[in-house]
C-alpha cells in the first residue's frame, strides 16, 4: 500500500506533478484552436522550427527562451508568407520551412560545442527541474493560459467566420498572430520540460478528444484541460513505477484516452451508434 | 439616410486578373435588390468590396457615404455567408452563433449583456429557431442552417445587410420564409442586397436589380431591367431560352402553360419580353400600361422625325 504513495514523498516529484498539469492545461486549451482551425500541424512545425533558435541563443548567451520563441514565430510567418505569394497550398509551405529550419538547426548544433544535448531538447527533463527554470515556465504558462481566456471568442469568431469578424472590424490578422505567438510561447515553456516531440502531441491530443466529446466550446475547454491535466498526473505517476520517460507517458495516456473518446463518446462513439 | 456607394471599383487581384472593373452604383434604403450574374462575373469580389474584406485597386466604396472602415466598427453592415462557407461541424450551438452578431457593441471581454440576450431572443424567435437554440449547428436541417445565419444579422441590428446566394439547396418553404422576412425588413427601410443566379425568384421580391459581368452593366427598378436585351448581355451564351411561341405549345394547347421546376424558378417572359409574374394582382394592367408607354415612344419619335 505504502509502495504506492511512493511518487509523492518525493519534491522532484510533486514539481513535476504541478508542472506537468500546469503546462499540459495550457497546451489543452491551445490544443482546442488548433484543431478547430486545421492548424494541428502547426505545433509540429513551430516546435522543431525554435532548435536553430535554440542553438543561436546558446552561442550567443541570450536566454535559450527568446532564440527558441524568435525562430518559431518565424517559421509562423514564413510559411505564411509563402502561402500567400506562390501557388503552394499551406501544408506545403509550412512543410518545407519547418524542415529546414530544424535541419539548419541541427547543422549549427554540430558546430557549436556546448551543455546544450539534443536529447535534452528532443525529450526534455521534467524531473529536477531547476528553480529558475521552474519559476519562469510557471508565469509564462499563467500569462499564455490567461492570455487565451480571455482572447477566446474573439479567437473562435476569427476561426469559425473570418468573414463575420472582419464585418464587425475585428482585427483578424492580428488575432492570428497574437495566437501563433502564444502558441510559440506555450512551446518554448513545455519544450525544456517535455521535449519538443512531445510537445507536438500535447498541442492536438486533448483538443481532437474534447471535440469528440463536446458539443460547446467552453464545454470543449474544459474537457480538453481536465483530459490533458488528468493524463500528466496519470501519465507521471506511471512513469515513476516504469521508470520510464515522464513525458512518453503523458503523451500515452493522453493517446488513449482519445481512443476511449473515439470508442465511448456519449452518441458519437463507434461503439455508441445504434 | 442609408446608402450603398461604389465609385468606379476596379479590383485586380494579385494573379493579375481583373475580376471587376469601373463598377459604380447607389442604392439607398427600403429596396430588396438583386445582384445578377453567372460564375465569375463579380459578385463576390463586389461583395467582399462592399464589405471591405478587400479593397479596391482604384476607386472606392462608401456607406452612409462614410468609408468602410468606419461602417464595420459601427456594425452597419451585416453579411450571411453562403451556407458552403461555414464549418457545420464546429462545436458551437445555434445560440452562440447568433450571439456573434452581437460582438461588435460588446467590452473587451465579448460578455454579452441583457439587451444582448434578449437582441438574440428576439431574432431567434423571428426566424422560427428559438426552441432549436441549444442545437450544436450541424444538427439542423438545410433550410434551418440557412436561418441561423440570417437571424445572426438581424441581432447584428445593421440596417444594410447583403446575402451570398441565400437560396442554394433550400427548400421552398424556407426560400419563401426568407422572402417574407427579407419583405419585412424592406418595410422596415432596411436596404438588402442579395446576389443570386436563380433568376426566377428575382421578379417575386426584388424590386431593383443589379447586372453584373466583370462590371455593372446597368441597374434599376426590375421592370425596367431585366428585359431579354441586357439578360442575354449580362449572361452571354450561358442562358437557355425557351420561347412558347416558337414551341409547340402554342399551338397546341391554346397559350396556356404551366412551368414545373425542381429548384430553380424558371425566369417566363410574355410575348414582347415583359415580365410575367406569378401573381397578377396589383399588376392586371401591366399589359395596357407597356402598350401605352410604347405608344407614347413611337408619338415622342414619329415627332421628332418631323422636325
Amino acid at each position: 500500500m505504502n509502495a504506492l504513495l511512493d511518487p509523492f514523498r518525493f519534491g522532484f516529484m510533486l514539481e513535476a506533478f504541478a508542472m506537468g498539469a500546469l503546462l499540459g492545461a495550457v497546451a489543452a486549451v491551445l490544443s482546442c484552436f488548433l484543431v478547430l482551425r486545421g492548424w494541428s500541424l502547426m505545433g509540429d512545425a513551430v516546435s522543431h522550427a525554435v532548435l536553430p533558435g535554440i542553438v543561436l541563443a546558446s552561442m550567443s548567451g541570450l536566454p535559450l527562451a527568446v532564440g527558441a520563441f524568435v525562430s518559431g514565430l518565424f517559421c509562423a510567418v514564413a510559411s505564411g508568407w509563402i502561402k500567400a505569394h506562390t501557388r503552394l497550398k499551406e501544408d506545403t509551405a509550412m512543410g518545407v520551412a519547418f524542415t529546414g529550419l530544424f535541419a539548419l538547426g541541427l547543422v549549427l548544433m554540430s558546430k557549436h560545442v556546448s551543455d546544450l544535448h539534443l536529447d535534452h531538447v528532443l525529450f526534455g527533463n521534467i524531473l529536477g527541474i531547476p528553480r529558475p527554470q521552474l519559476i519562469e515556465a510557471t508565469v509564462l504558462s499563467v500569462l499564455v493560459l490567461a492570455a487565451v481566456l480571455m482572447l477566446r471568442r474573439d479567437l473562435l469568431l476569427v476561426a469559425f467566420d473570418p468573414a463575420q469578424a472582419r464585418a464587425l472590424g475585428r482585427p483578424v490578422a492580428a488575432l492570428n498572430y497574437t495566437l501563433l505567438t502564444l502558441l510559440s510561447l506555450s512551446i518554448v515553456t513545455s519544450m525544456q520540460l517535455v521535449g519538443l516531440l512531445l510537445v507536438i502531441a500535447m498541442l492536438i491530443t486533448p483538443g481532437a478528444t474534447a471535440f469528440l466529446l463536446a458539443r460547446r466550446f467552453d464545454e470543449m475547454l474544459l474537457k480538453a484541460v481536465l483530459s490533458a491535466v488528468g493524463s500528466a498526473l496519470v501519465g507521471i505517476y506511471v512513469s515513476f513505477f516504469l521508470n520510464g520517460s515522464p513525458a512518453a507517458c503523458i503523451v500515452l495516456v493522453q493517446a488513449l484516452v482519445f481512443v476511449g473518446a473515439l470508442l465511448f463518446a456519449p452518441g458519437k462513439g463507434l461503439l455508441r451508434r445504434a | 439616410m442609408l446608402t450603398l456607394e461604389a465609385n468606379q471599383v476596379t479590383v485586380t487581384y494579385p494573379s493579375g486578373l481583373t475580376a471587376l472593373r469601373d463598377a459604380s452604383l447607389r442604392l439607398s434604403g427600403g429596396t430588396i435588390c438583386a445582384l445578377v450574374g453567372v460564375n465569375g462575373s463579380g459578385k463576390s469580389t463586389l461583395f467582399k468590396s462592399l464589405m471591405g474584406f478587400l479593397t479596391p485597386t482604384h476607386g472606392s466604396v462608401s456607406i452612409n457615404g462614410r468609408p468602410v472602415r468606419e461602417a464595420q466598427k459601427q456594425s452597419w453592415v451585416a453579411y450571411v455567408p453562403q451556407a458552403e462557407e461555414v464549418d457545420w461541424t464546429f462545436p458551437v450551438s445555434v445560440h452562440d452563433v447568433v450571439m456573434m452578431g452581437r460582438y461588435g457593441g460588446m467590452n473587451f471581454l465579448r460578455i454579452p449583456r441583457a439587451s444582448d440576450r434578449a437582441a438574440v431572443e428576439q431574432s431567434l424567435r423571428r426566424v422560427g429557431l428559438w426552441d432549436l437554440r441549444d442545437r450544436q449547428i450541424g444538427e439542423l436541417s438545410g433550410g434551418q442552417k440557412k436561418r441561423v445565419f440570417v437571424a445572426r444579422a438581424l441581432a447584428q441590428s445593421s440596417r444594410i445587410i447583403l446575402l451570398d446566394e441565400p437560396f442554394t439547396g433550400v427548400d421552398v418553404k424556407t426560400e419563401e420564409a426568407i422572402i417574407a422576412l427579407l419583405r419585412e425588413l424592406r418595410a422596415e427601410g432596411c436596404l438588402i442586397l442579395v446576389s443570386t443566379h436563380n433568376l426566377g425568384s428575382v421578379p417575386e421580391f426584388c424590386d431593383q436589380v443589379v447586372l453584373i459581368n466583370r462590371t455593372i452593366l446597368c441597374y434599376g427598378p426590375t421592370d425596367e431591367v431585366f428585359t431579354p436585351e441586357n439578360l442575354t448581355e449580362a449572361f452571354g451564351g450561358a442562358l437557355r431560352a425557351f420561347e412558347f411561341d416558337r414551341s409547340t405549345v402554342e399551338a397546341h394547347d391554346d397559350r396556356q402553360v404551366t412551368v414545373l421546376t425542381d429548384d430553380e424558378r424558371p425566369l417566363v417572359l410574355g410575348k414582347r419580353g415583359h415580365l410575367e409574374y406569378r401573381e397578377r394582382q396589383g399588376r392586371e394592367a401591366l399589359v395596357s400600361e407597356r402598350e401605352e408607354r410604347e405608344r407614347a415612344a413611337r408619338a415622342a419619335k414619329n415627332g421628332a422625325q418631323e422636325d
